[in-house]
């Protein structure tokens, strides 16, 4: 059809003359006063603006501090942020929006592996550099060249886990996920990992994200013989009541939850069912109890102190994720000593020994993550708070 | 050291391997876990069953009330109110919520047919969701137990108080709706509003206040229904949803209008769900509420109680 020709050719010239405004832009000096653009689009309200609300503070703080110490490379940073309210749709219209209209240098940002998914292909065909704050190990698995992501992903707490079980002699366990995304992902990746520690899981249960009570599944785990634990890898309401149910049931055997649920609130809502419980967590949420001398203390406890007093809100671990989002990011730039974004893929690929409110990133051209277990800390809960297991 | 113990406790339960005891303590578990849930889609189902004979409308708001009942108790305890006085509040504040429903989105609408008025319901419950997101907020909250969370064990199954509490207060209701419809004047207004409408309105009954009443009505009993379940299965803003499916469920399968239908429809479909994950599997969970409702539509269209309303004149 001859119309279609038509405005397909007029789109492509779109795309050549706005590709060729922006390159203007990109060699065009800065002045003094021009600002380094960051783009963010995070899921501050809507399903999980449990996670995007404390990430879009986080970024928000953060770039304050850092025009109030004078911006970056002499020239303030503006920080252009969306909200997509957890909408697949709206992040990717919001992404092709910091490509094409601000103009962004790069991004930080992608609360939900929905949302992050749904904008890695404009940021890979910009060639815009895009850190990631979602959790699924697809977003940097395989390796794509401009996407990077700072939380843990769900195979290193699984090996993490894994590791704590087998210290403890434990072989044969019982898995109840949830069929959400996160339960699904995570149970996938435990699954790959869990015979490297010479673990077999003998009993499987799932259960919707929305279920009010999984004694039915708890009871097939709790006749199965022979279980010494049972890994619950979930997220939101489920896994607290797992742990209610699983205490009902008189199960005895020791429970694991995920990262998914470090947050106060798991402690809150399984009440007195959640004492003994085990999980993988970041430092941050032990930033008091940690040892003077580890590596993390002393940037835990002050992004702990600038995010409680600026917000009055207790710090969790999604607003790390965009905290070592933003630093990764600002220390890429600095390192680059310029604001192409080639230049500063290139600066966080290239990101070593970076000690962050998550862990330690060391990033390479194989890994754009760049974190291992260590970065987990094995809690369990006892008197209704966090205890680490093990002593660094 | 209790993974040992643990060890030599699932070993010696092996040893008795499929005693009968133990098949039985499953079933029972089961049975427990199904009664507790479908007490719960029963009184949500009773609400549906009030307003469908006072209007022919299906109030697919139904399952927020339960969600309004309660978040607020959740709040009115955090604000520092005992538990009584936060749930009698909590309670109010639904029928209110249900009486503005009636008289600003139901009622302008008199007239109209029941798919308009049943899509003015659905867009009543979404606009209540987006109120409570910011009246509460978009967390999961719990509500202490009302006697303790100490589990009571029954025949090698074990069961929380606060299910008897949810039970109780179900079969409590059920029966204060039945004395209510049977032996009250104002009730039996509502059931000849049901039967007739036109008739009604003939002998003298005020049908509007009539309706107005039978939302009030289902919406304290759903959020009844809400303030004893909460401490089970928590409660967000966004819990009505699917209390309203599983409700919906349960009234269609009873037999959409009949009080007794929708309390056995209700258990019918938490013991359904319960069985189906503790037997079959746990995937397929959800489902079993909508396999049940194509069975029975299929089989017994006007449900397993469901008789027209005009049969009762």
């Amino acid at each position: 059809m001859p119309q279609t020709a038509a405005r397909r050719a007029l789109r492509a010239a779109a795309v050549i003359a706005s590709t060729a405004v922006a390159s203007v832009f990109a060699v065009t000096p800065g002045l003094a006063a021009d600002p380094i653009r960051i783009g963010s689009v995070v899921s501050a309200t809507g399903p999980a603006s449990f996670l995007g609300d404390p990430e879009q503070k986080t970024l928000k703080l953060y770039v304050e501090a850092l025009n109030k110490k004078g911006g970056l490379m002499g020239r303030p940073v503006e920080l252009v942020l969306y909200d997509d309210g957890g909408d697949a749709n709206k992040a990717r219209t919001f992404a092709t929006r910091l490509v094409e209209d601000d103009k962004v240098v790069a991004m930080v940002g992608g609360t939900t592996t929905g949302t992050t998914m749904a904008m890695i292909p404009v940021f890979e065909d910009a060639k815009i550099p895009f850190v990631s704050l979602a959790g699924a190990i697809e977003i940097v698995e395989p390796v794509r060249a401009f996407v990077f992501k700072t939380p843990h992903t769900d195979k290193t707490a699984c090996q993490k886990i894994f590791e704590d079980m087998k210290s403890r002699g434990i072989t044969k366990v019982g898995m109840i996920s949830g069929t959400d995304g996160f339960g699904k992902s995570m149970r996938a990746q435990c699954m790959k990992v869990v015979g490297d520690y010479g673990i077999t899981v003998a009993a499987e249960e799932s259960y919707g994200p929305t279920d009010a009570d999984m004694t039915p599944q708890l009871n097939k785990i709790k006749n199965t013989a022979g279980l010494q634990a049972v890994l619950n890898p979930g997220f939101g309401q489920g896994p607290a009541i797992v742990t209610r149910n699983y205490a009902q049931l008189g199960i005895t055997l020791p429970l694991y939850q995920s990262h998914g649920v470090a947050s106060k609130s798991f402690i809150e809502l399984a009440g007195p069912a959640a004492e003994g419980v085990r999980l993988p967590a970041p430092a941050l949420l032990i930033a008091d109890k940690l040892a003077e001398n580890d590596p993390q203390k002393k940037v835990v406890m002050e992004y702990k102190k600038s995010y409680e007093s600026a917000t009055g809100q207790p710090v969790s671990t999604f607003g790390g994720y965009g905290f070592d989002g933003i630093q990764i990011l600002v220390q890429a730039i600095e390192r680059a000593k310029s604001t192409e974004p080639r230049k500063i893929r290139d600066a966080i690929e290239s990101t070593k020994g970076y000690v962050g409110a998550t862990g330690l990133y060391t990033m390479s051209p194989k890994d754009h993550l760049g974190l291992g277990t260590e970065s987990f800390r094995m809690l369990e809960i006892k008197g209704g708070d966090w205890v680490p297991t093990e002593t660094k | 050291m209790s993974i040992v113990d643990a060890r030599h406790k699932a070993g010696h339960d092996e040893a008795e391997g499929a005693a009968p005891g133990k098949v039985m303590a499953e079933f029972l578990q089961l049975v427990f876990s199904g009664l507790t849930v479908g007490a719960v889609y029963a009184l949500v189902a009773l609400g549906f069953t009030l307003v469908y004979n006072a209007s022919d409308v299906i109030n697919f708001a139904q399952g927020d009330f339960v969600m309004i009942g309660g978040m607020g108790t959740v709040f009115l305890m955090a604000a520092g109110l005992a538990l009584p006085v936060a749930a009698f509040i909590a309670i109010l504040a639904a029928v209110l919520v249900g009486l503005l429903l009636h008289r600003l989105a139901i009622e302008p609408a008199r007239g109209a047919s029941p798919v308009s008025l049943i899509m003015i319901t659905i867009g009543a419950s979404i606009f209540i969701k987006g109120v409570a997101q910011l009246v509460f907020d978009k967390q999961f909250h719990s509500l202490p137990a009302f006697s303790g969370t100490t589990p009571i064990a029954i025949g090698g199954a074990t069961l929380l108080p606060q299910s008897f509490w949810v039970i109780g207060g179900m079969l409590v209701l059920v029966l204060g709706l039945w004395v209510f419809l049977e032996r009250t004047l104002i009730g039996k207004a509502v059931l000849a509003t049901a039967a007739n409408r036109l008739a009604a309105k003939l002998v003298g009954i005020n049908v509007t206040v009539v309706l107005a009443l039978a939302f009030g009505l289902s919406a304290a009993i759903g959020a009844v229904g809400g303030i004893l379940v909460t401490p089970i299965t928590l409660t967000r803003y966004d819990v009505g949803t699917l209390f309203a499916l599983k409700g919906f469920a349960a009234a269609m399968v009873g037999g959409m209008g009949n009080p007794i239908g929708a309390v056995v429809g209700g258990l019918l479909i938490g013991l359904l769900e319960a069985f189906g994950a503790g037997y079959l599997s746990s995937t397929y969970k959800d489902a079993v509420a909508f396999v049940a409702i194509l069975v029975v539509l299929l089989l017994m269209p006007q449900g397993l109680f469901g008789r027209r309303a005009v049969e009762r004149v």
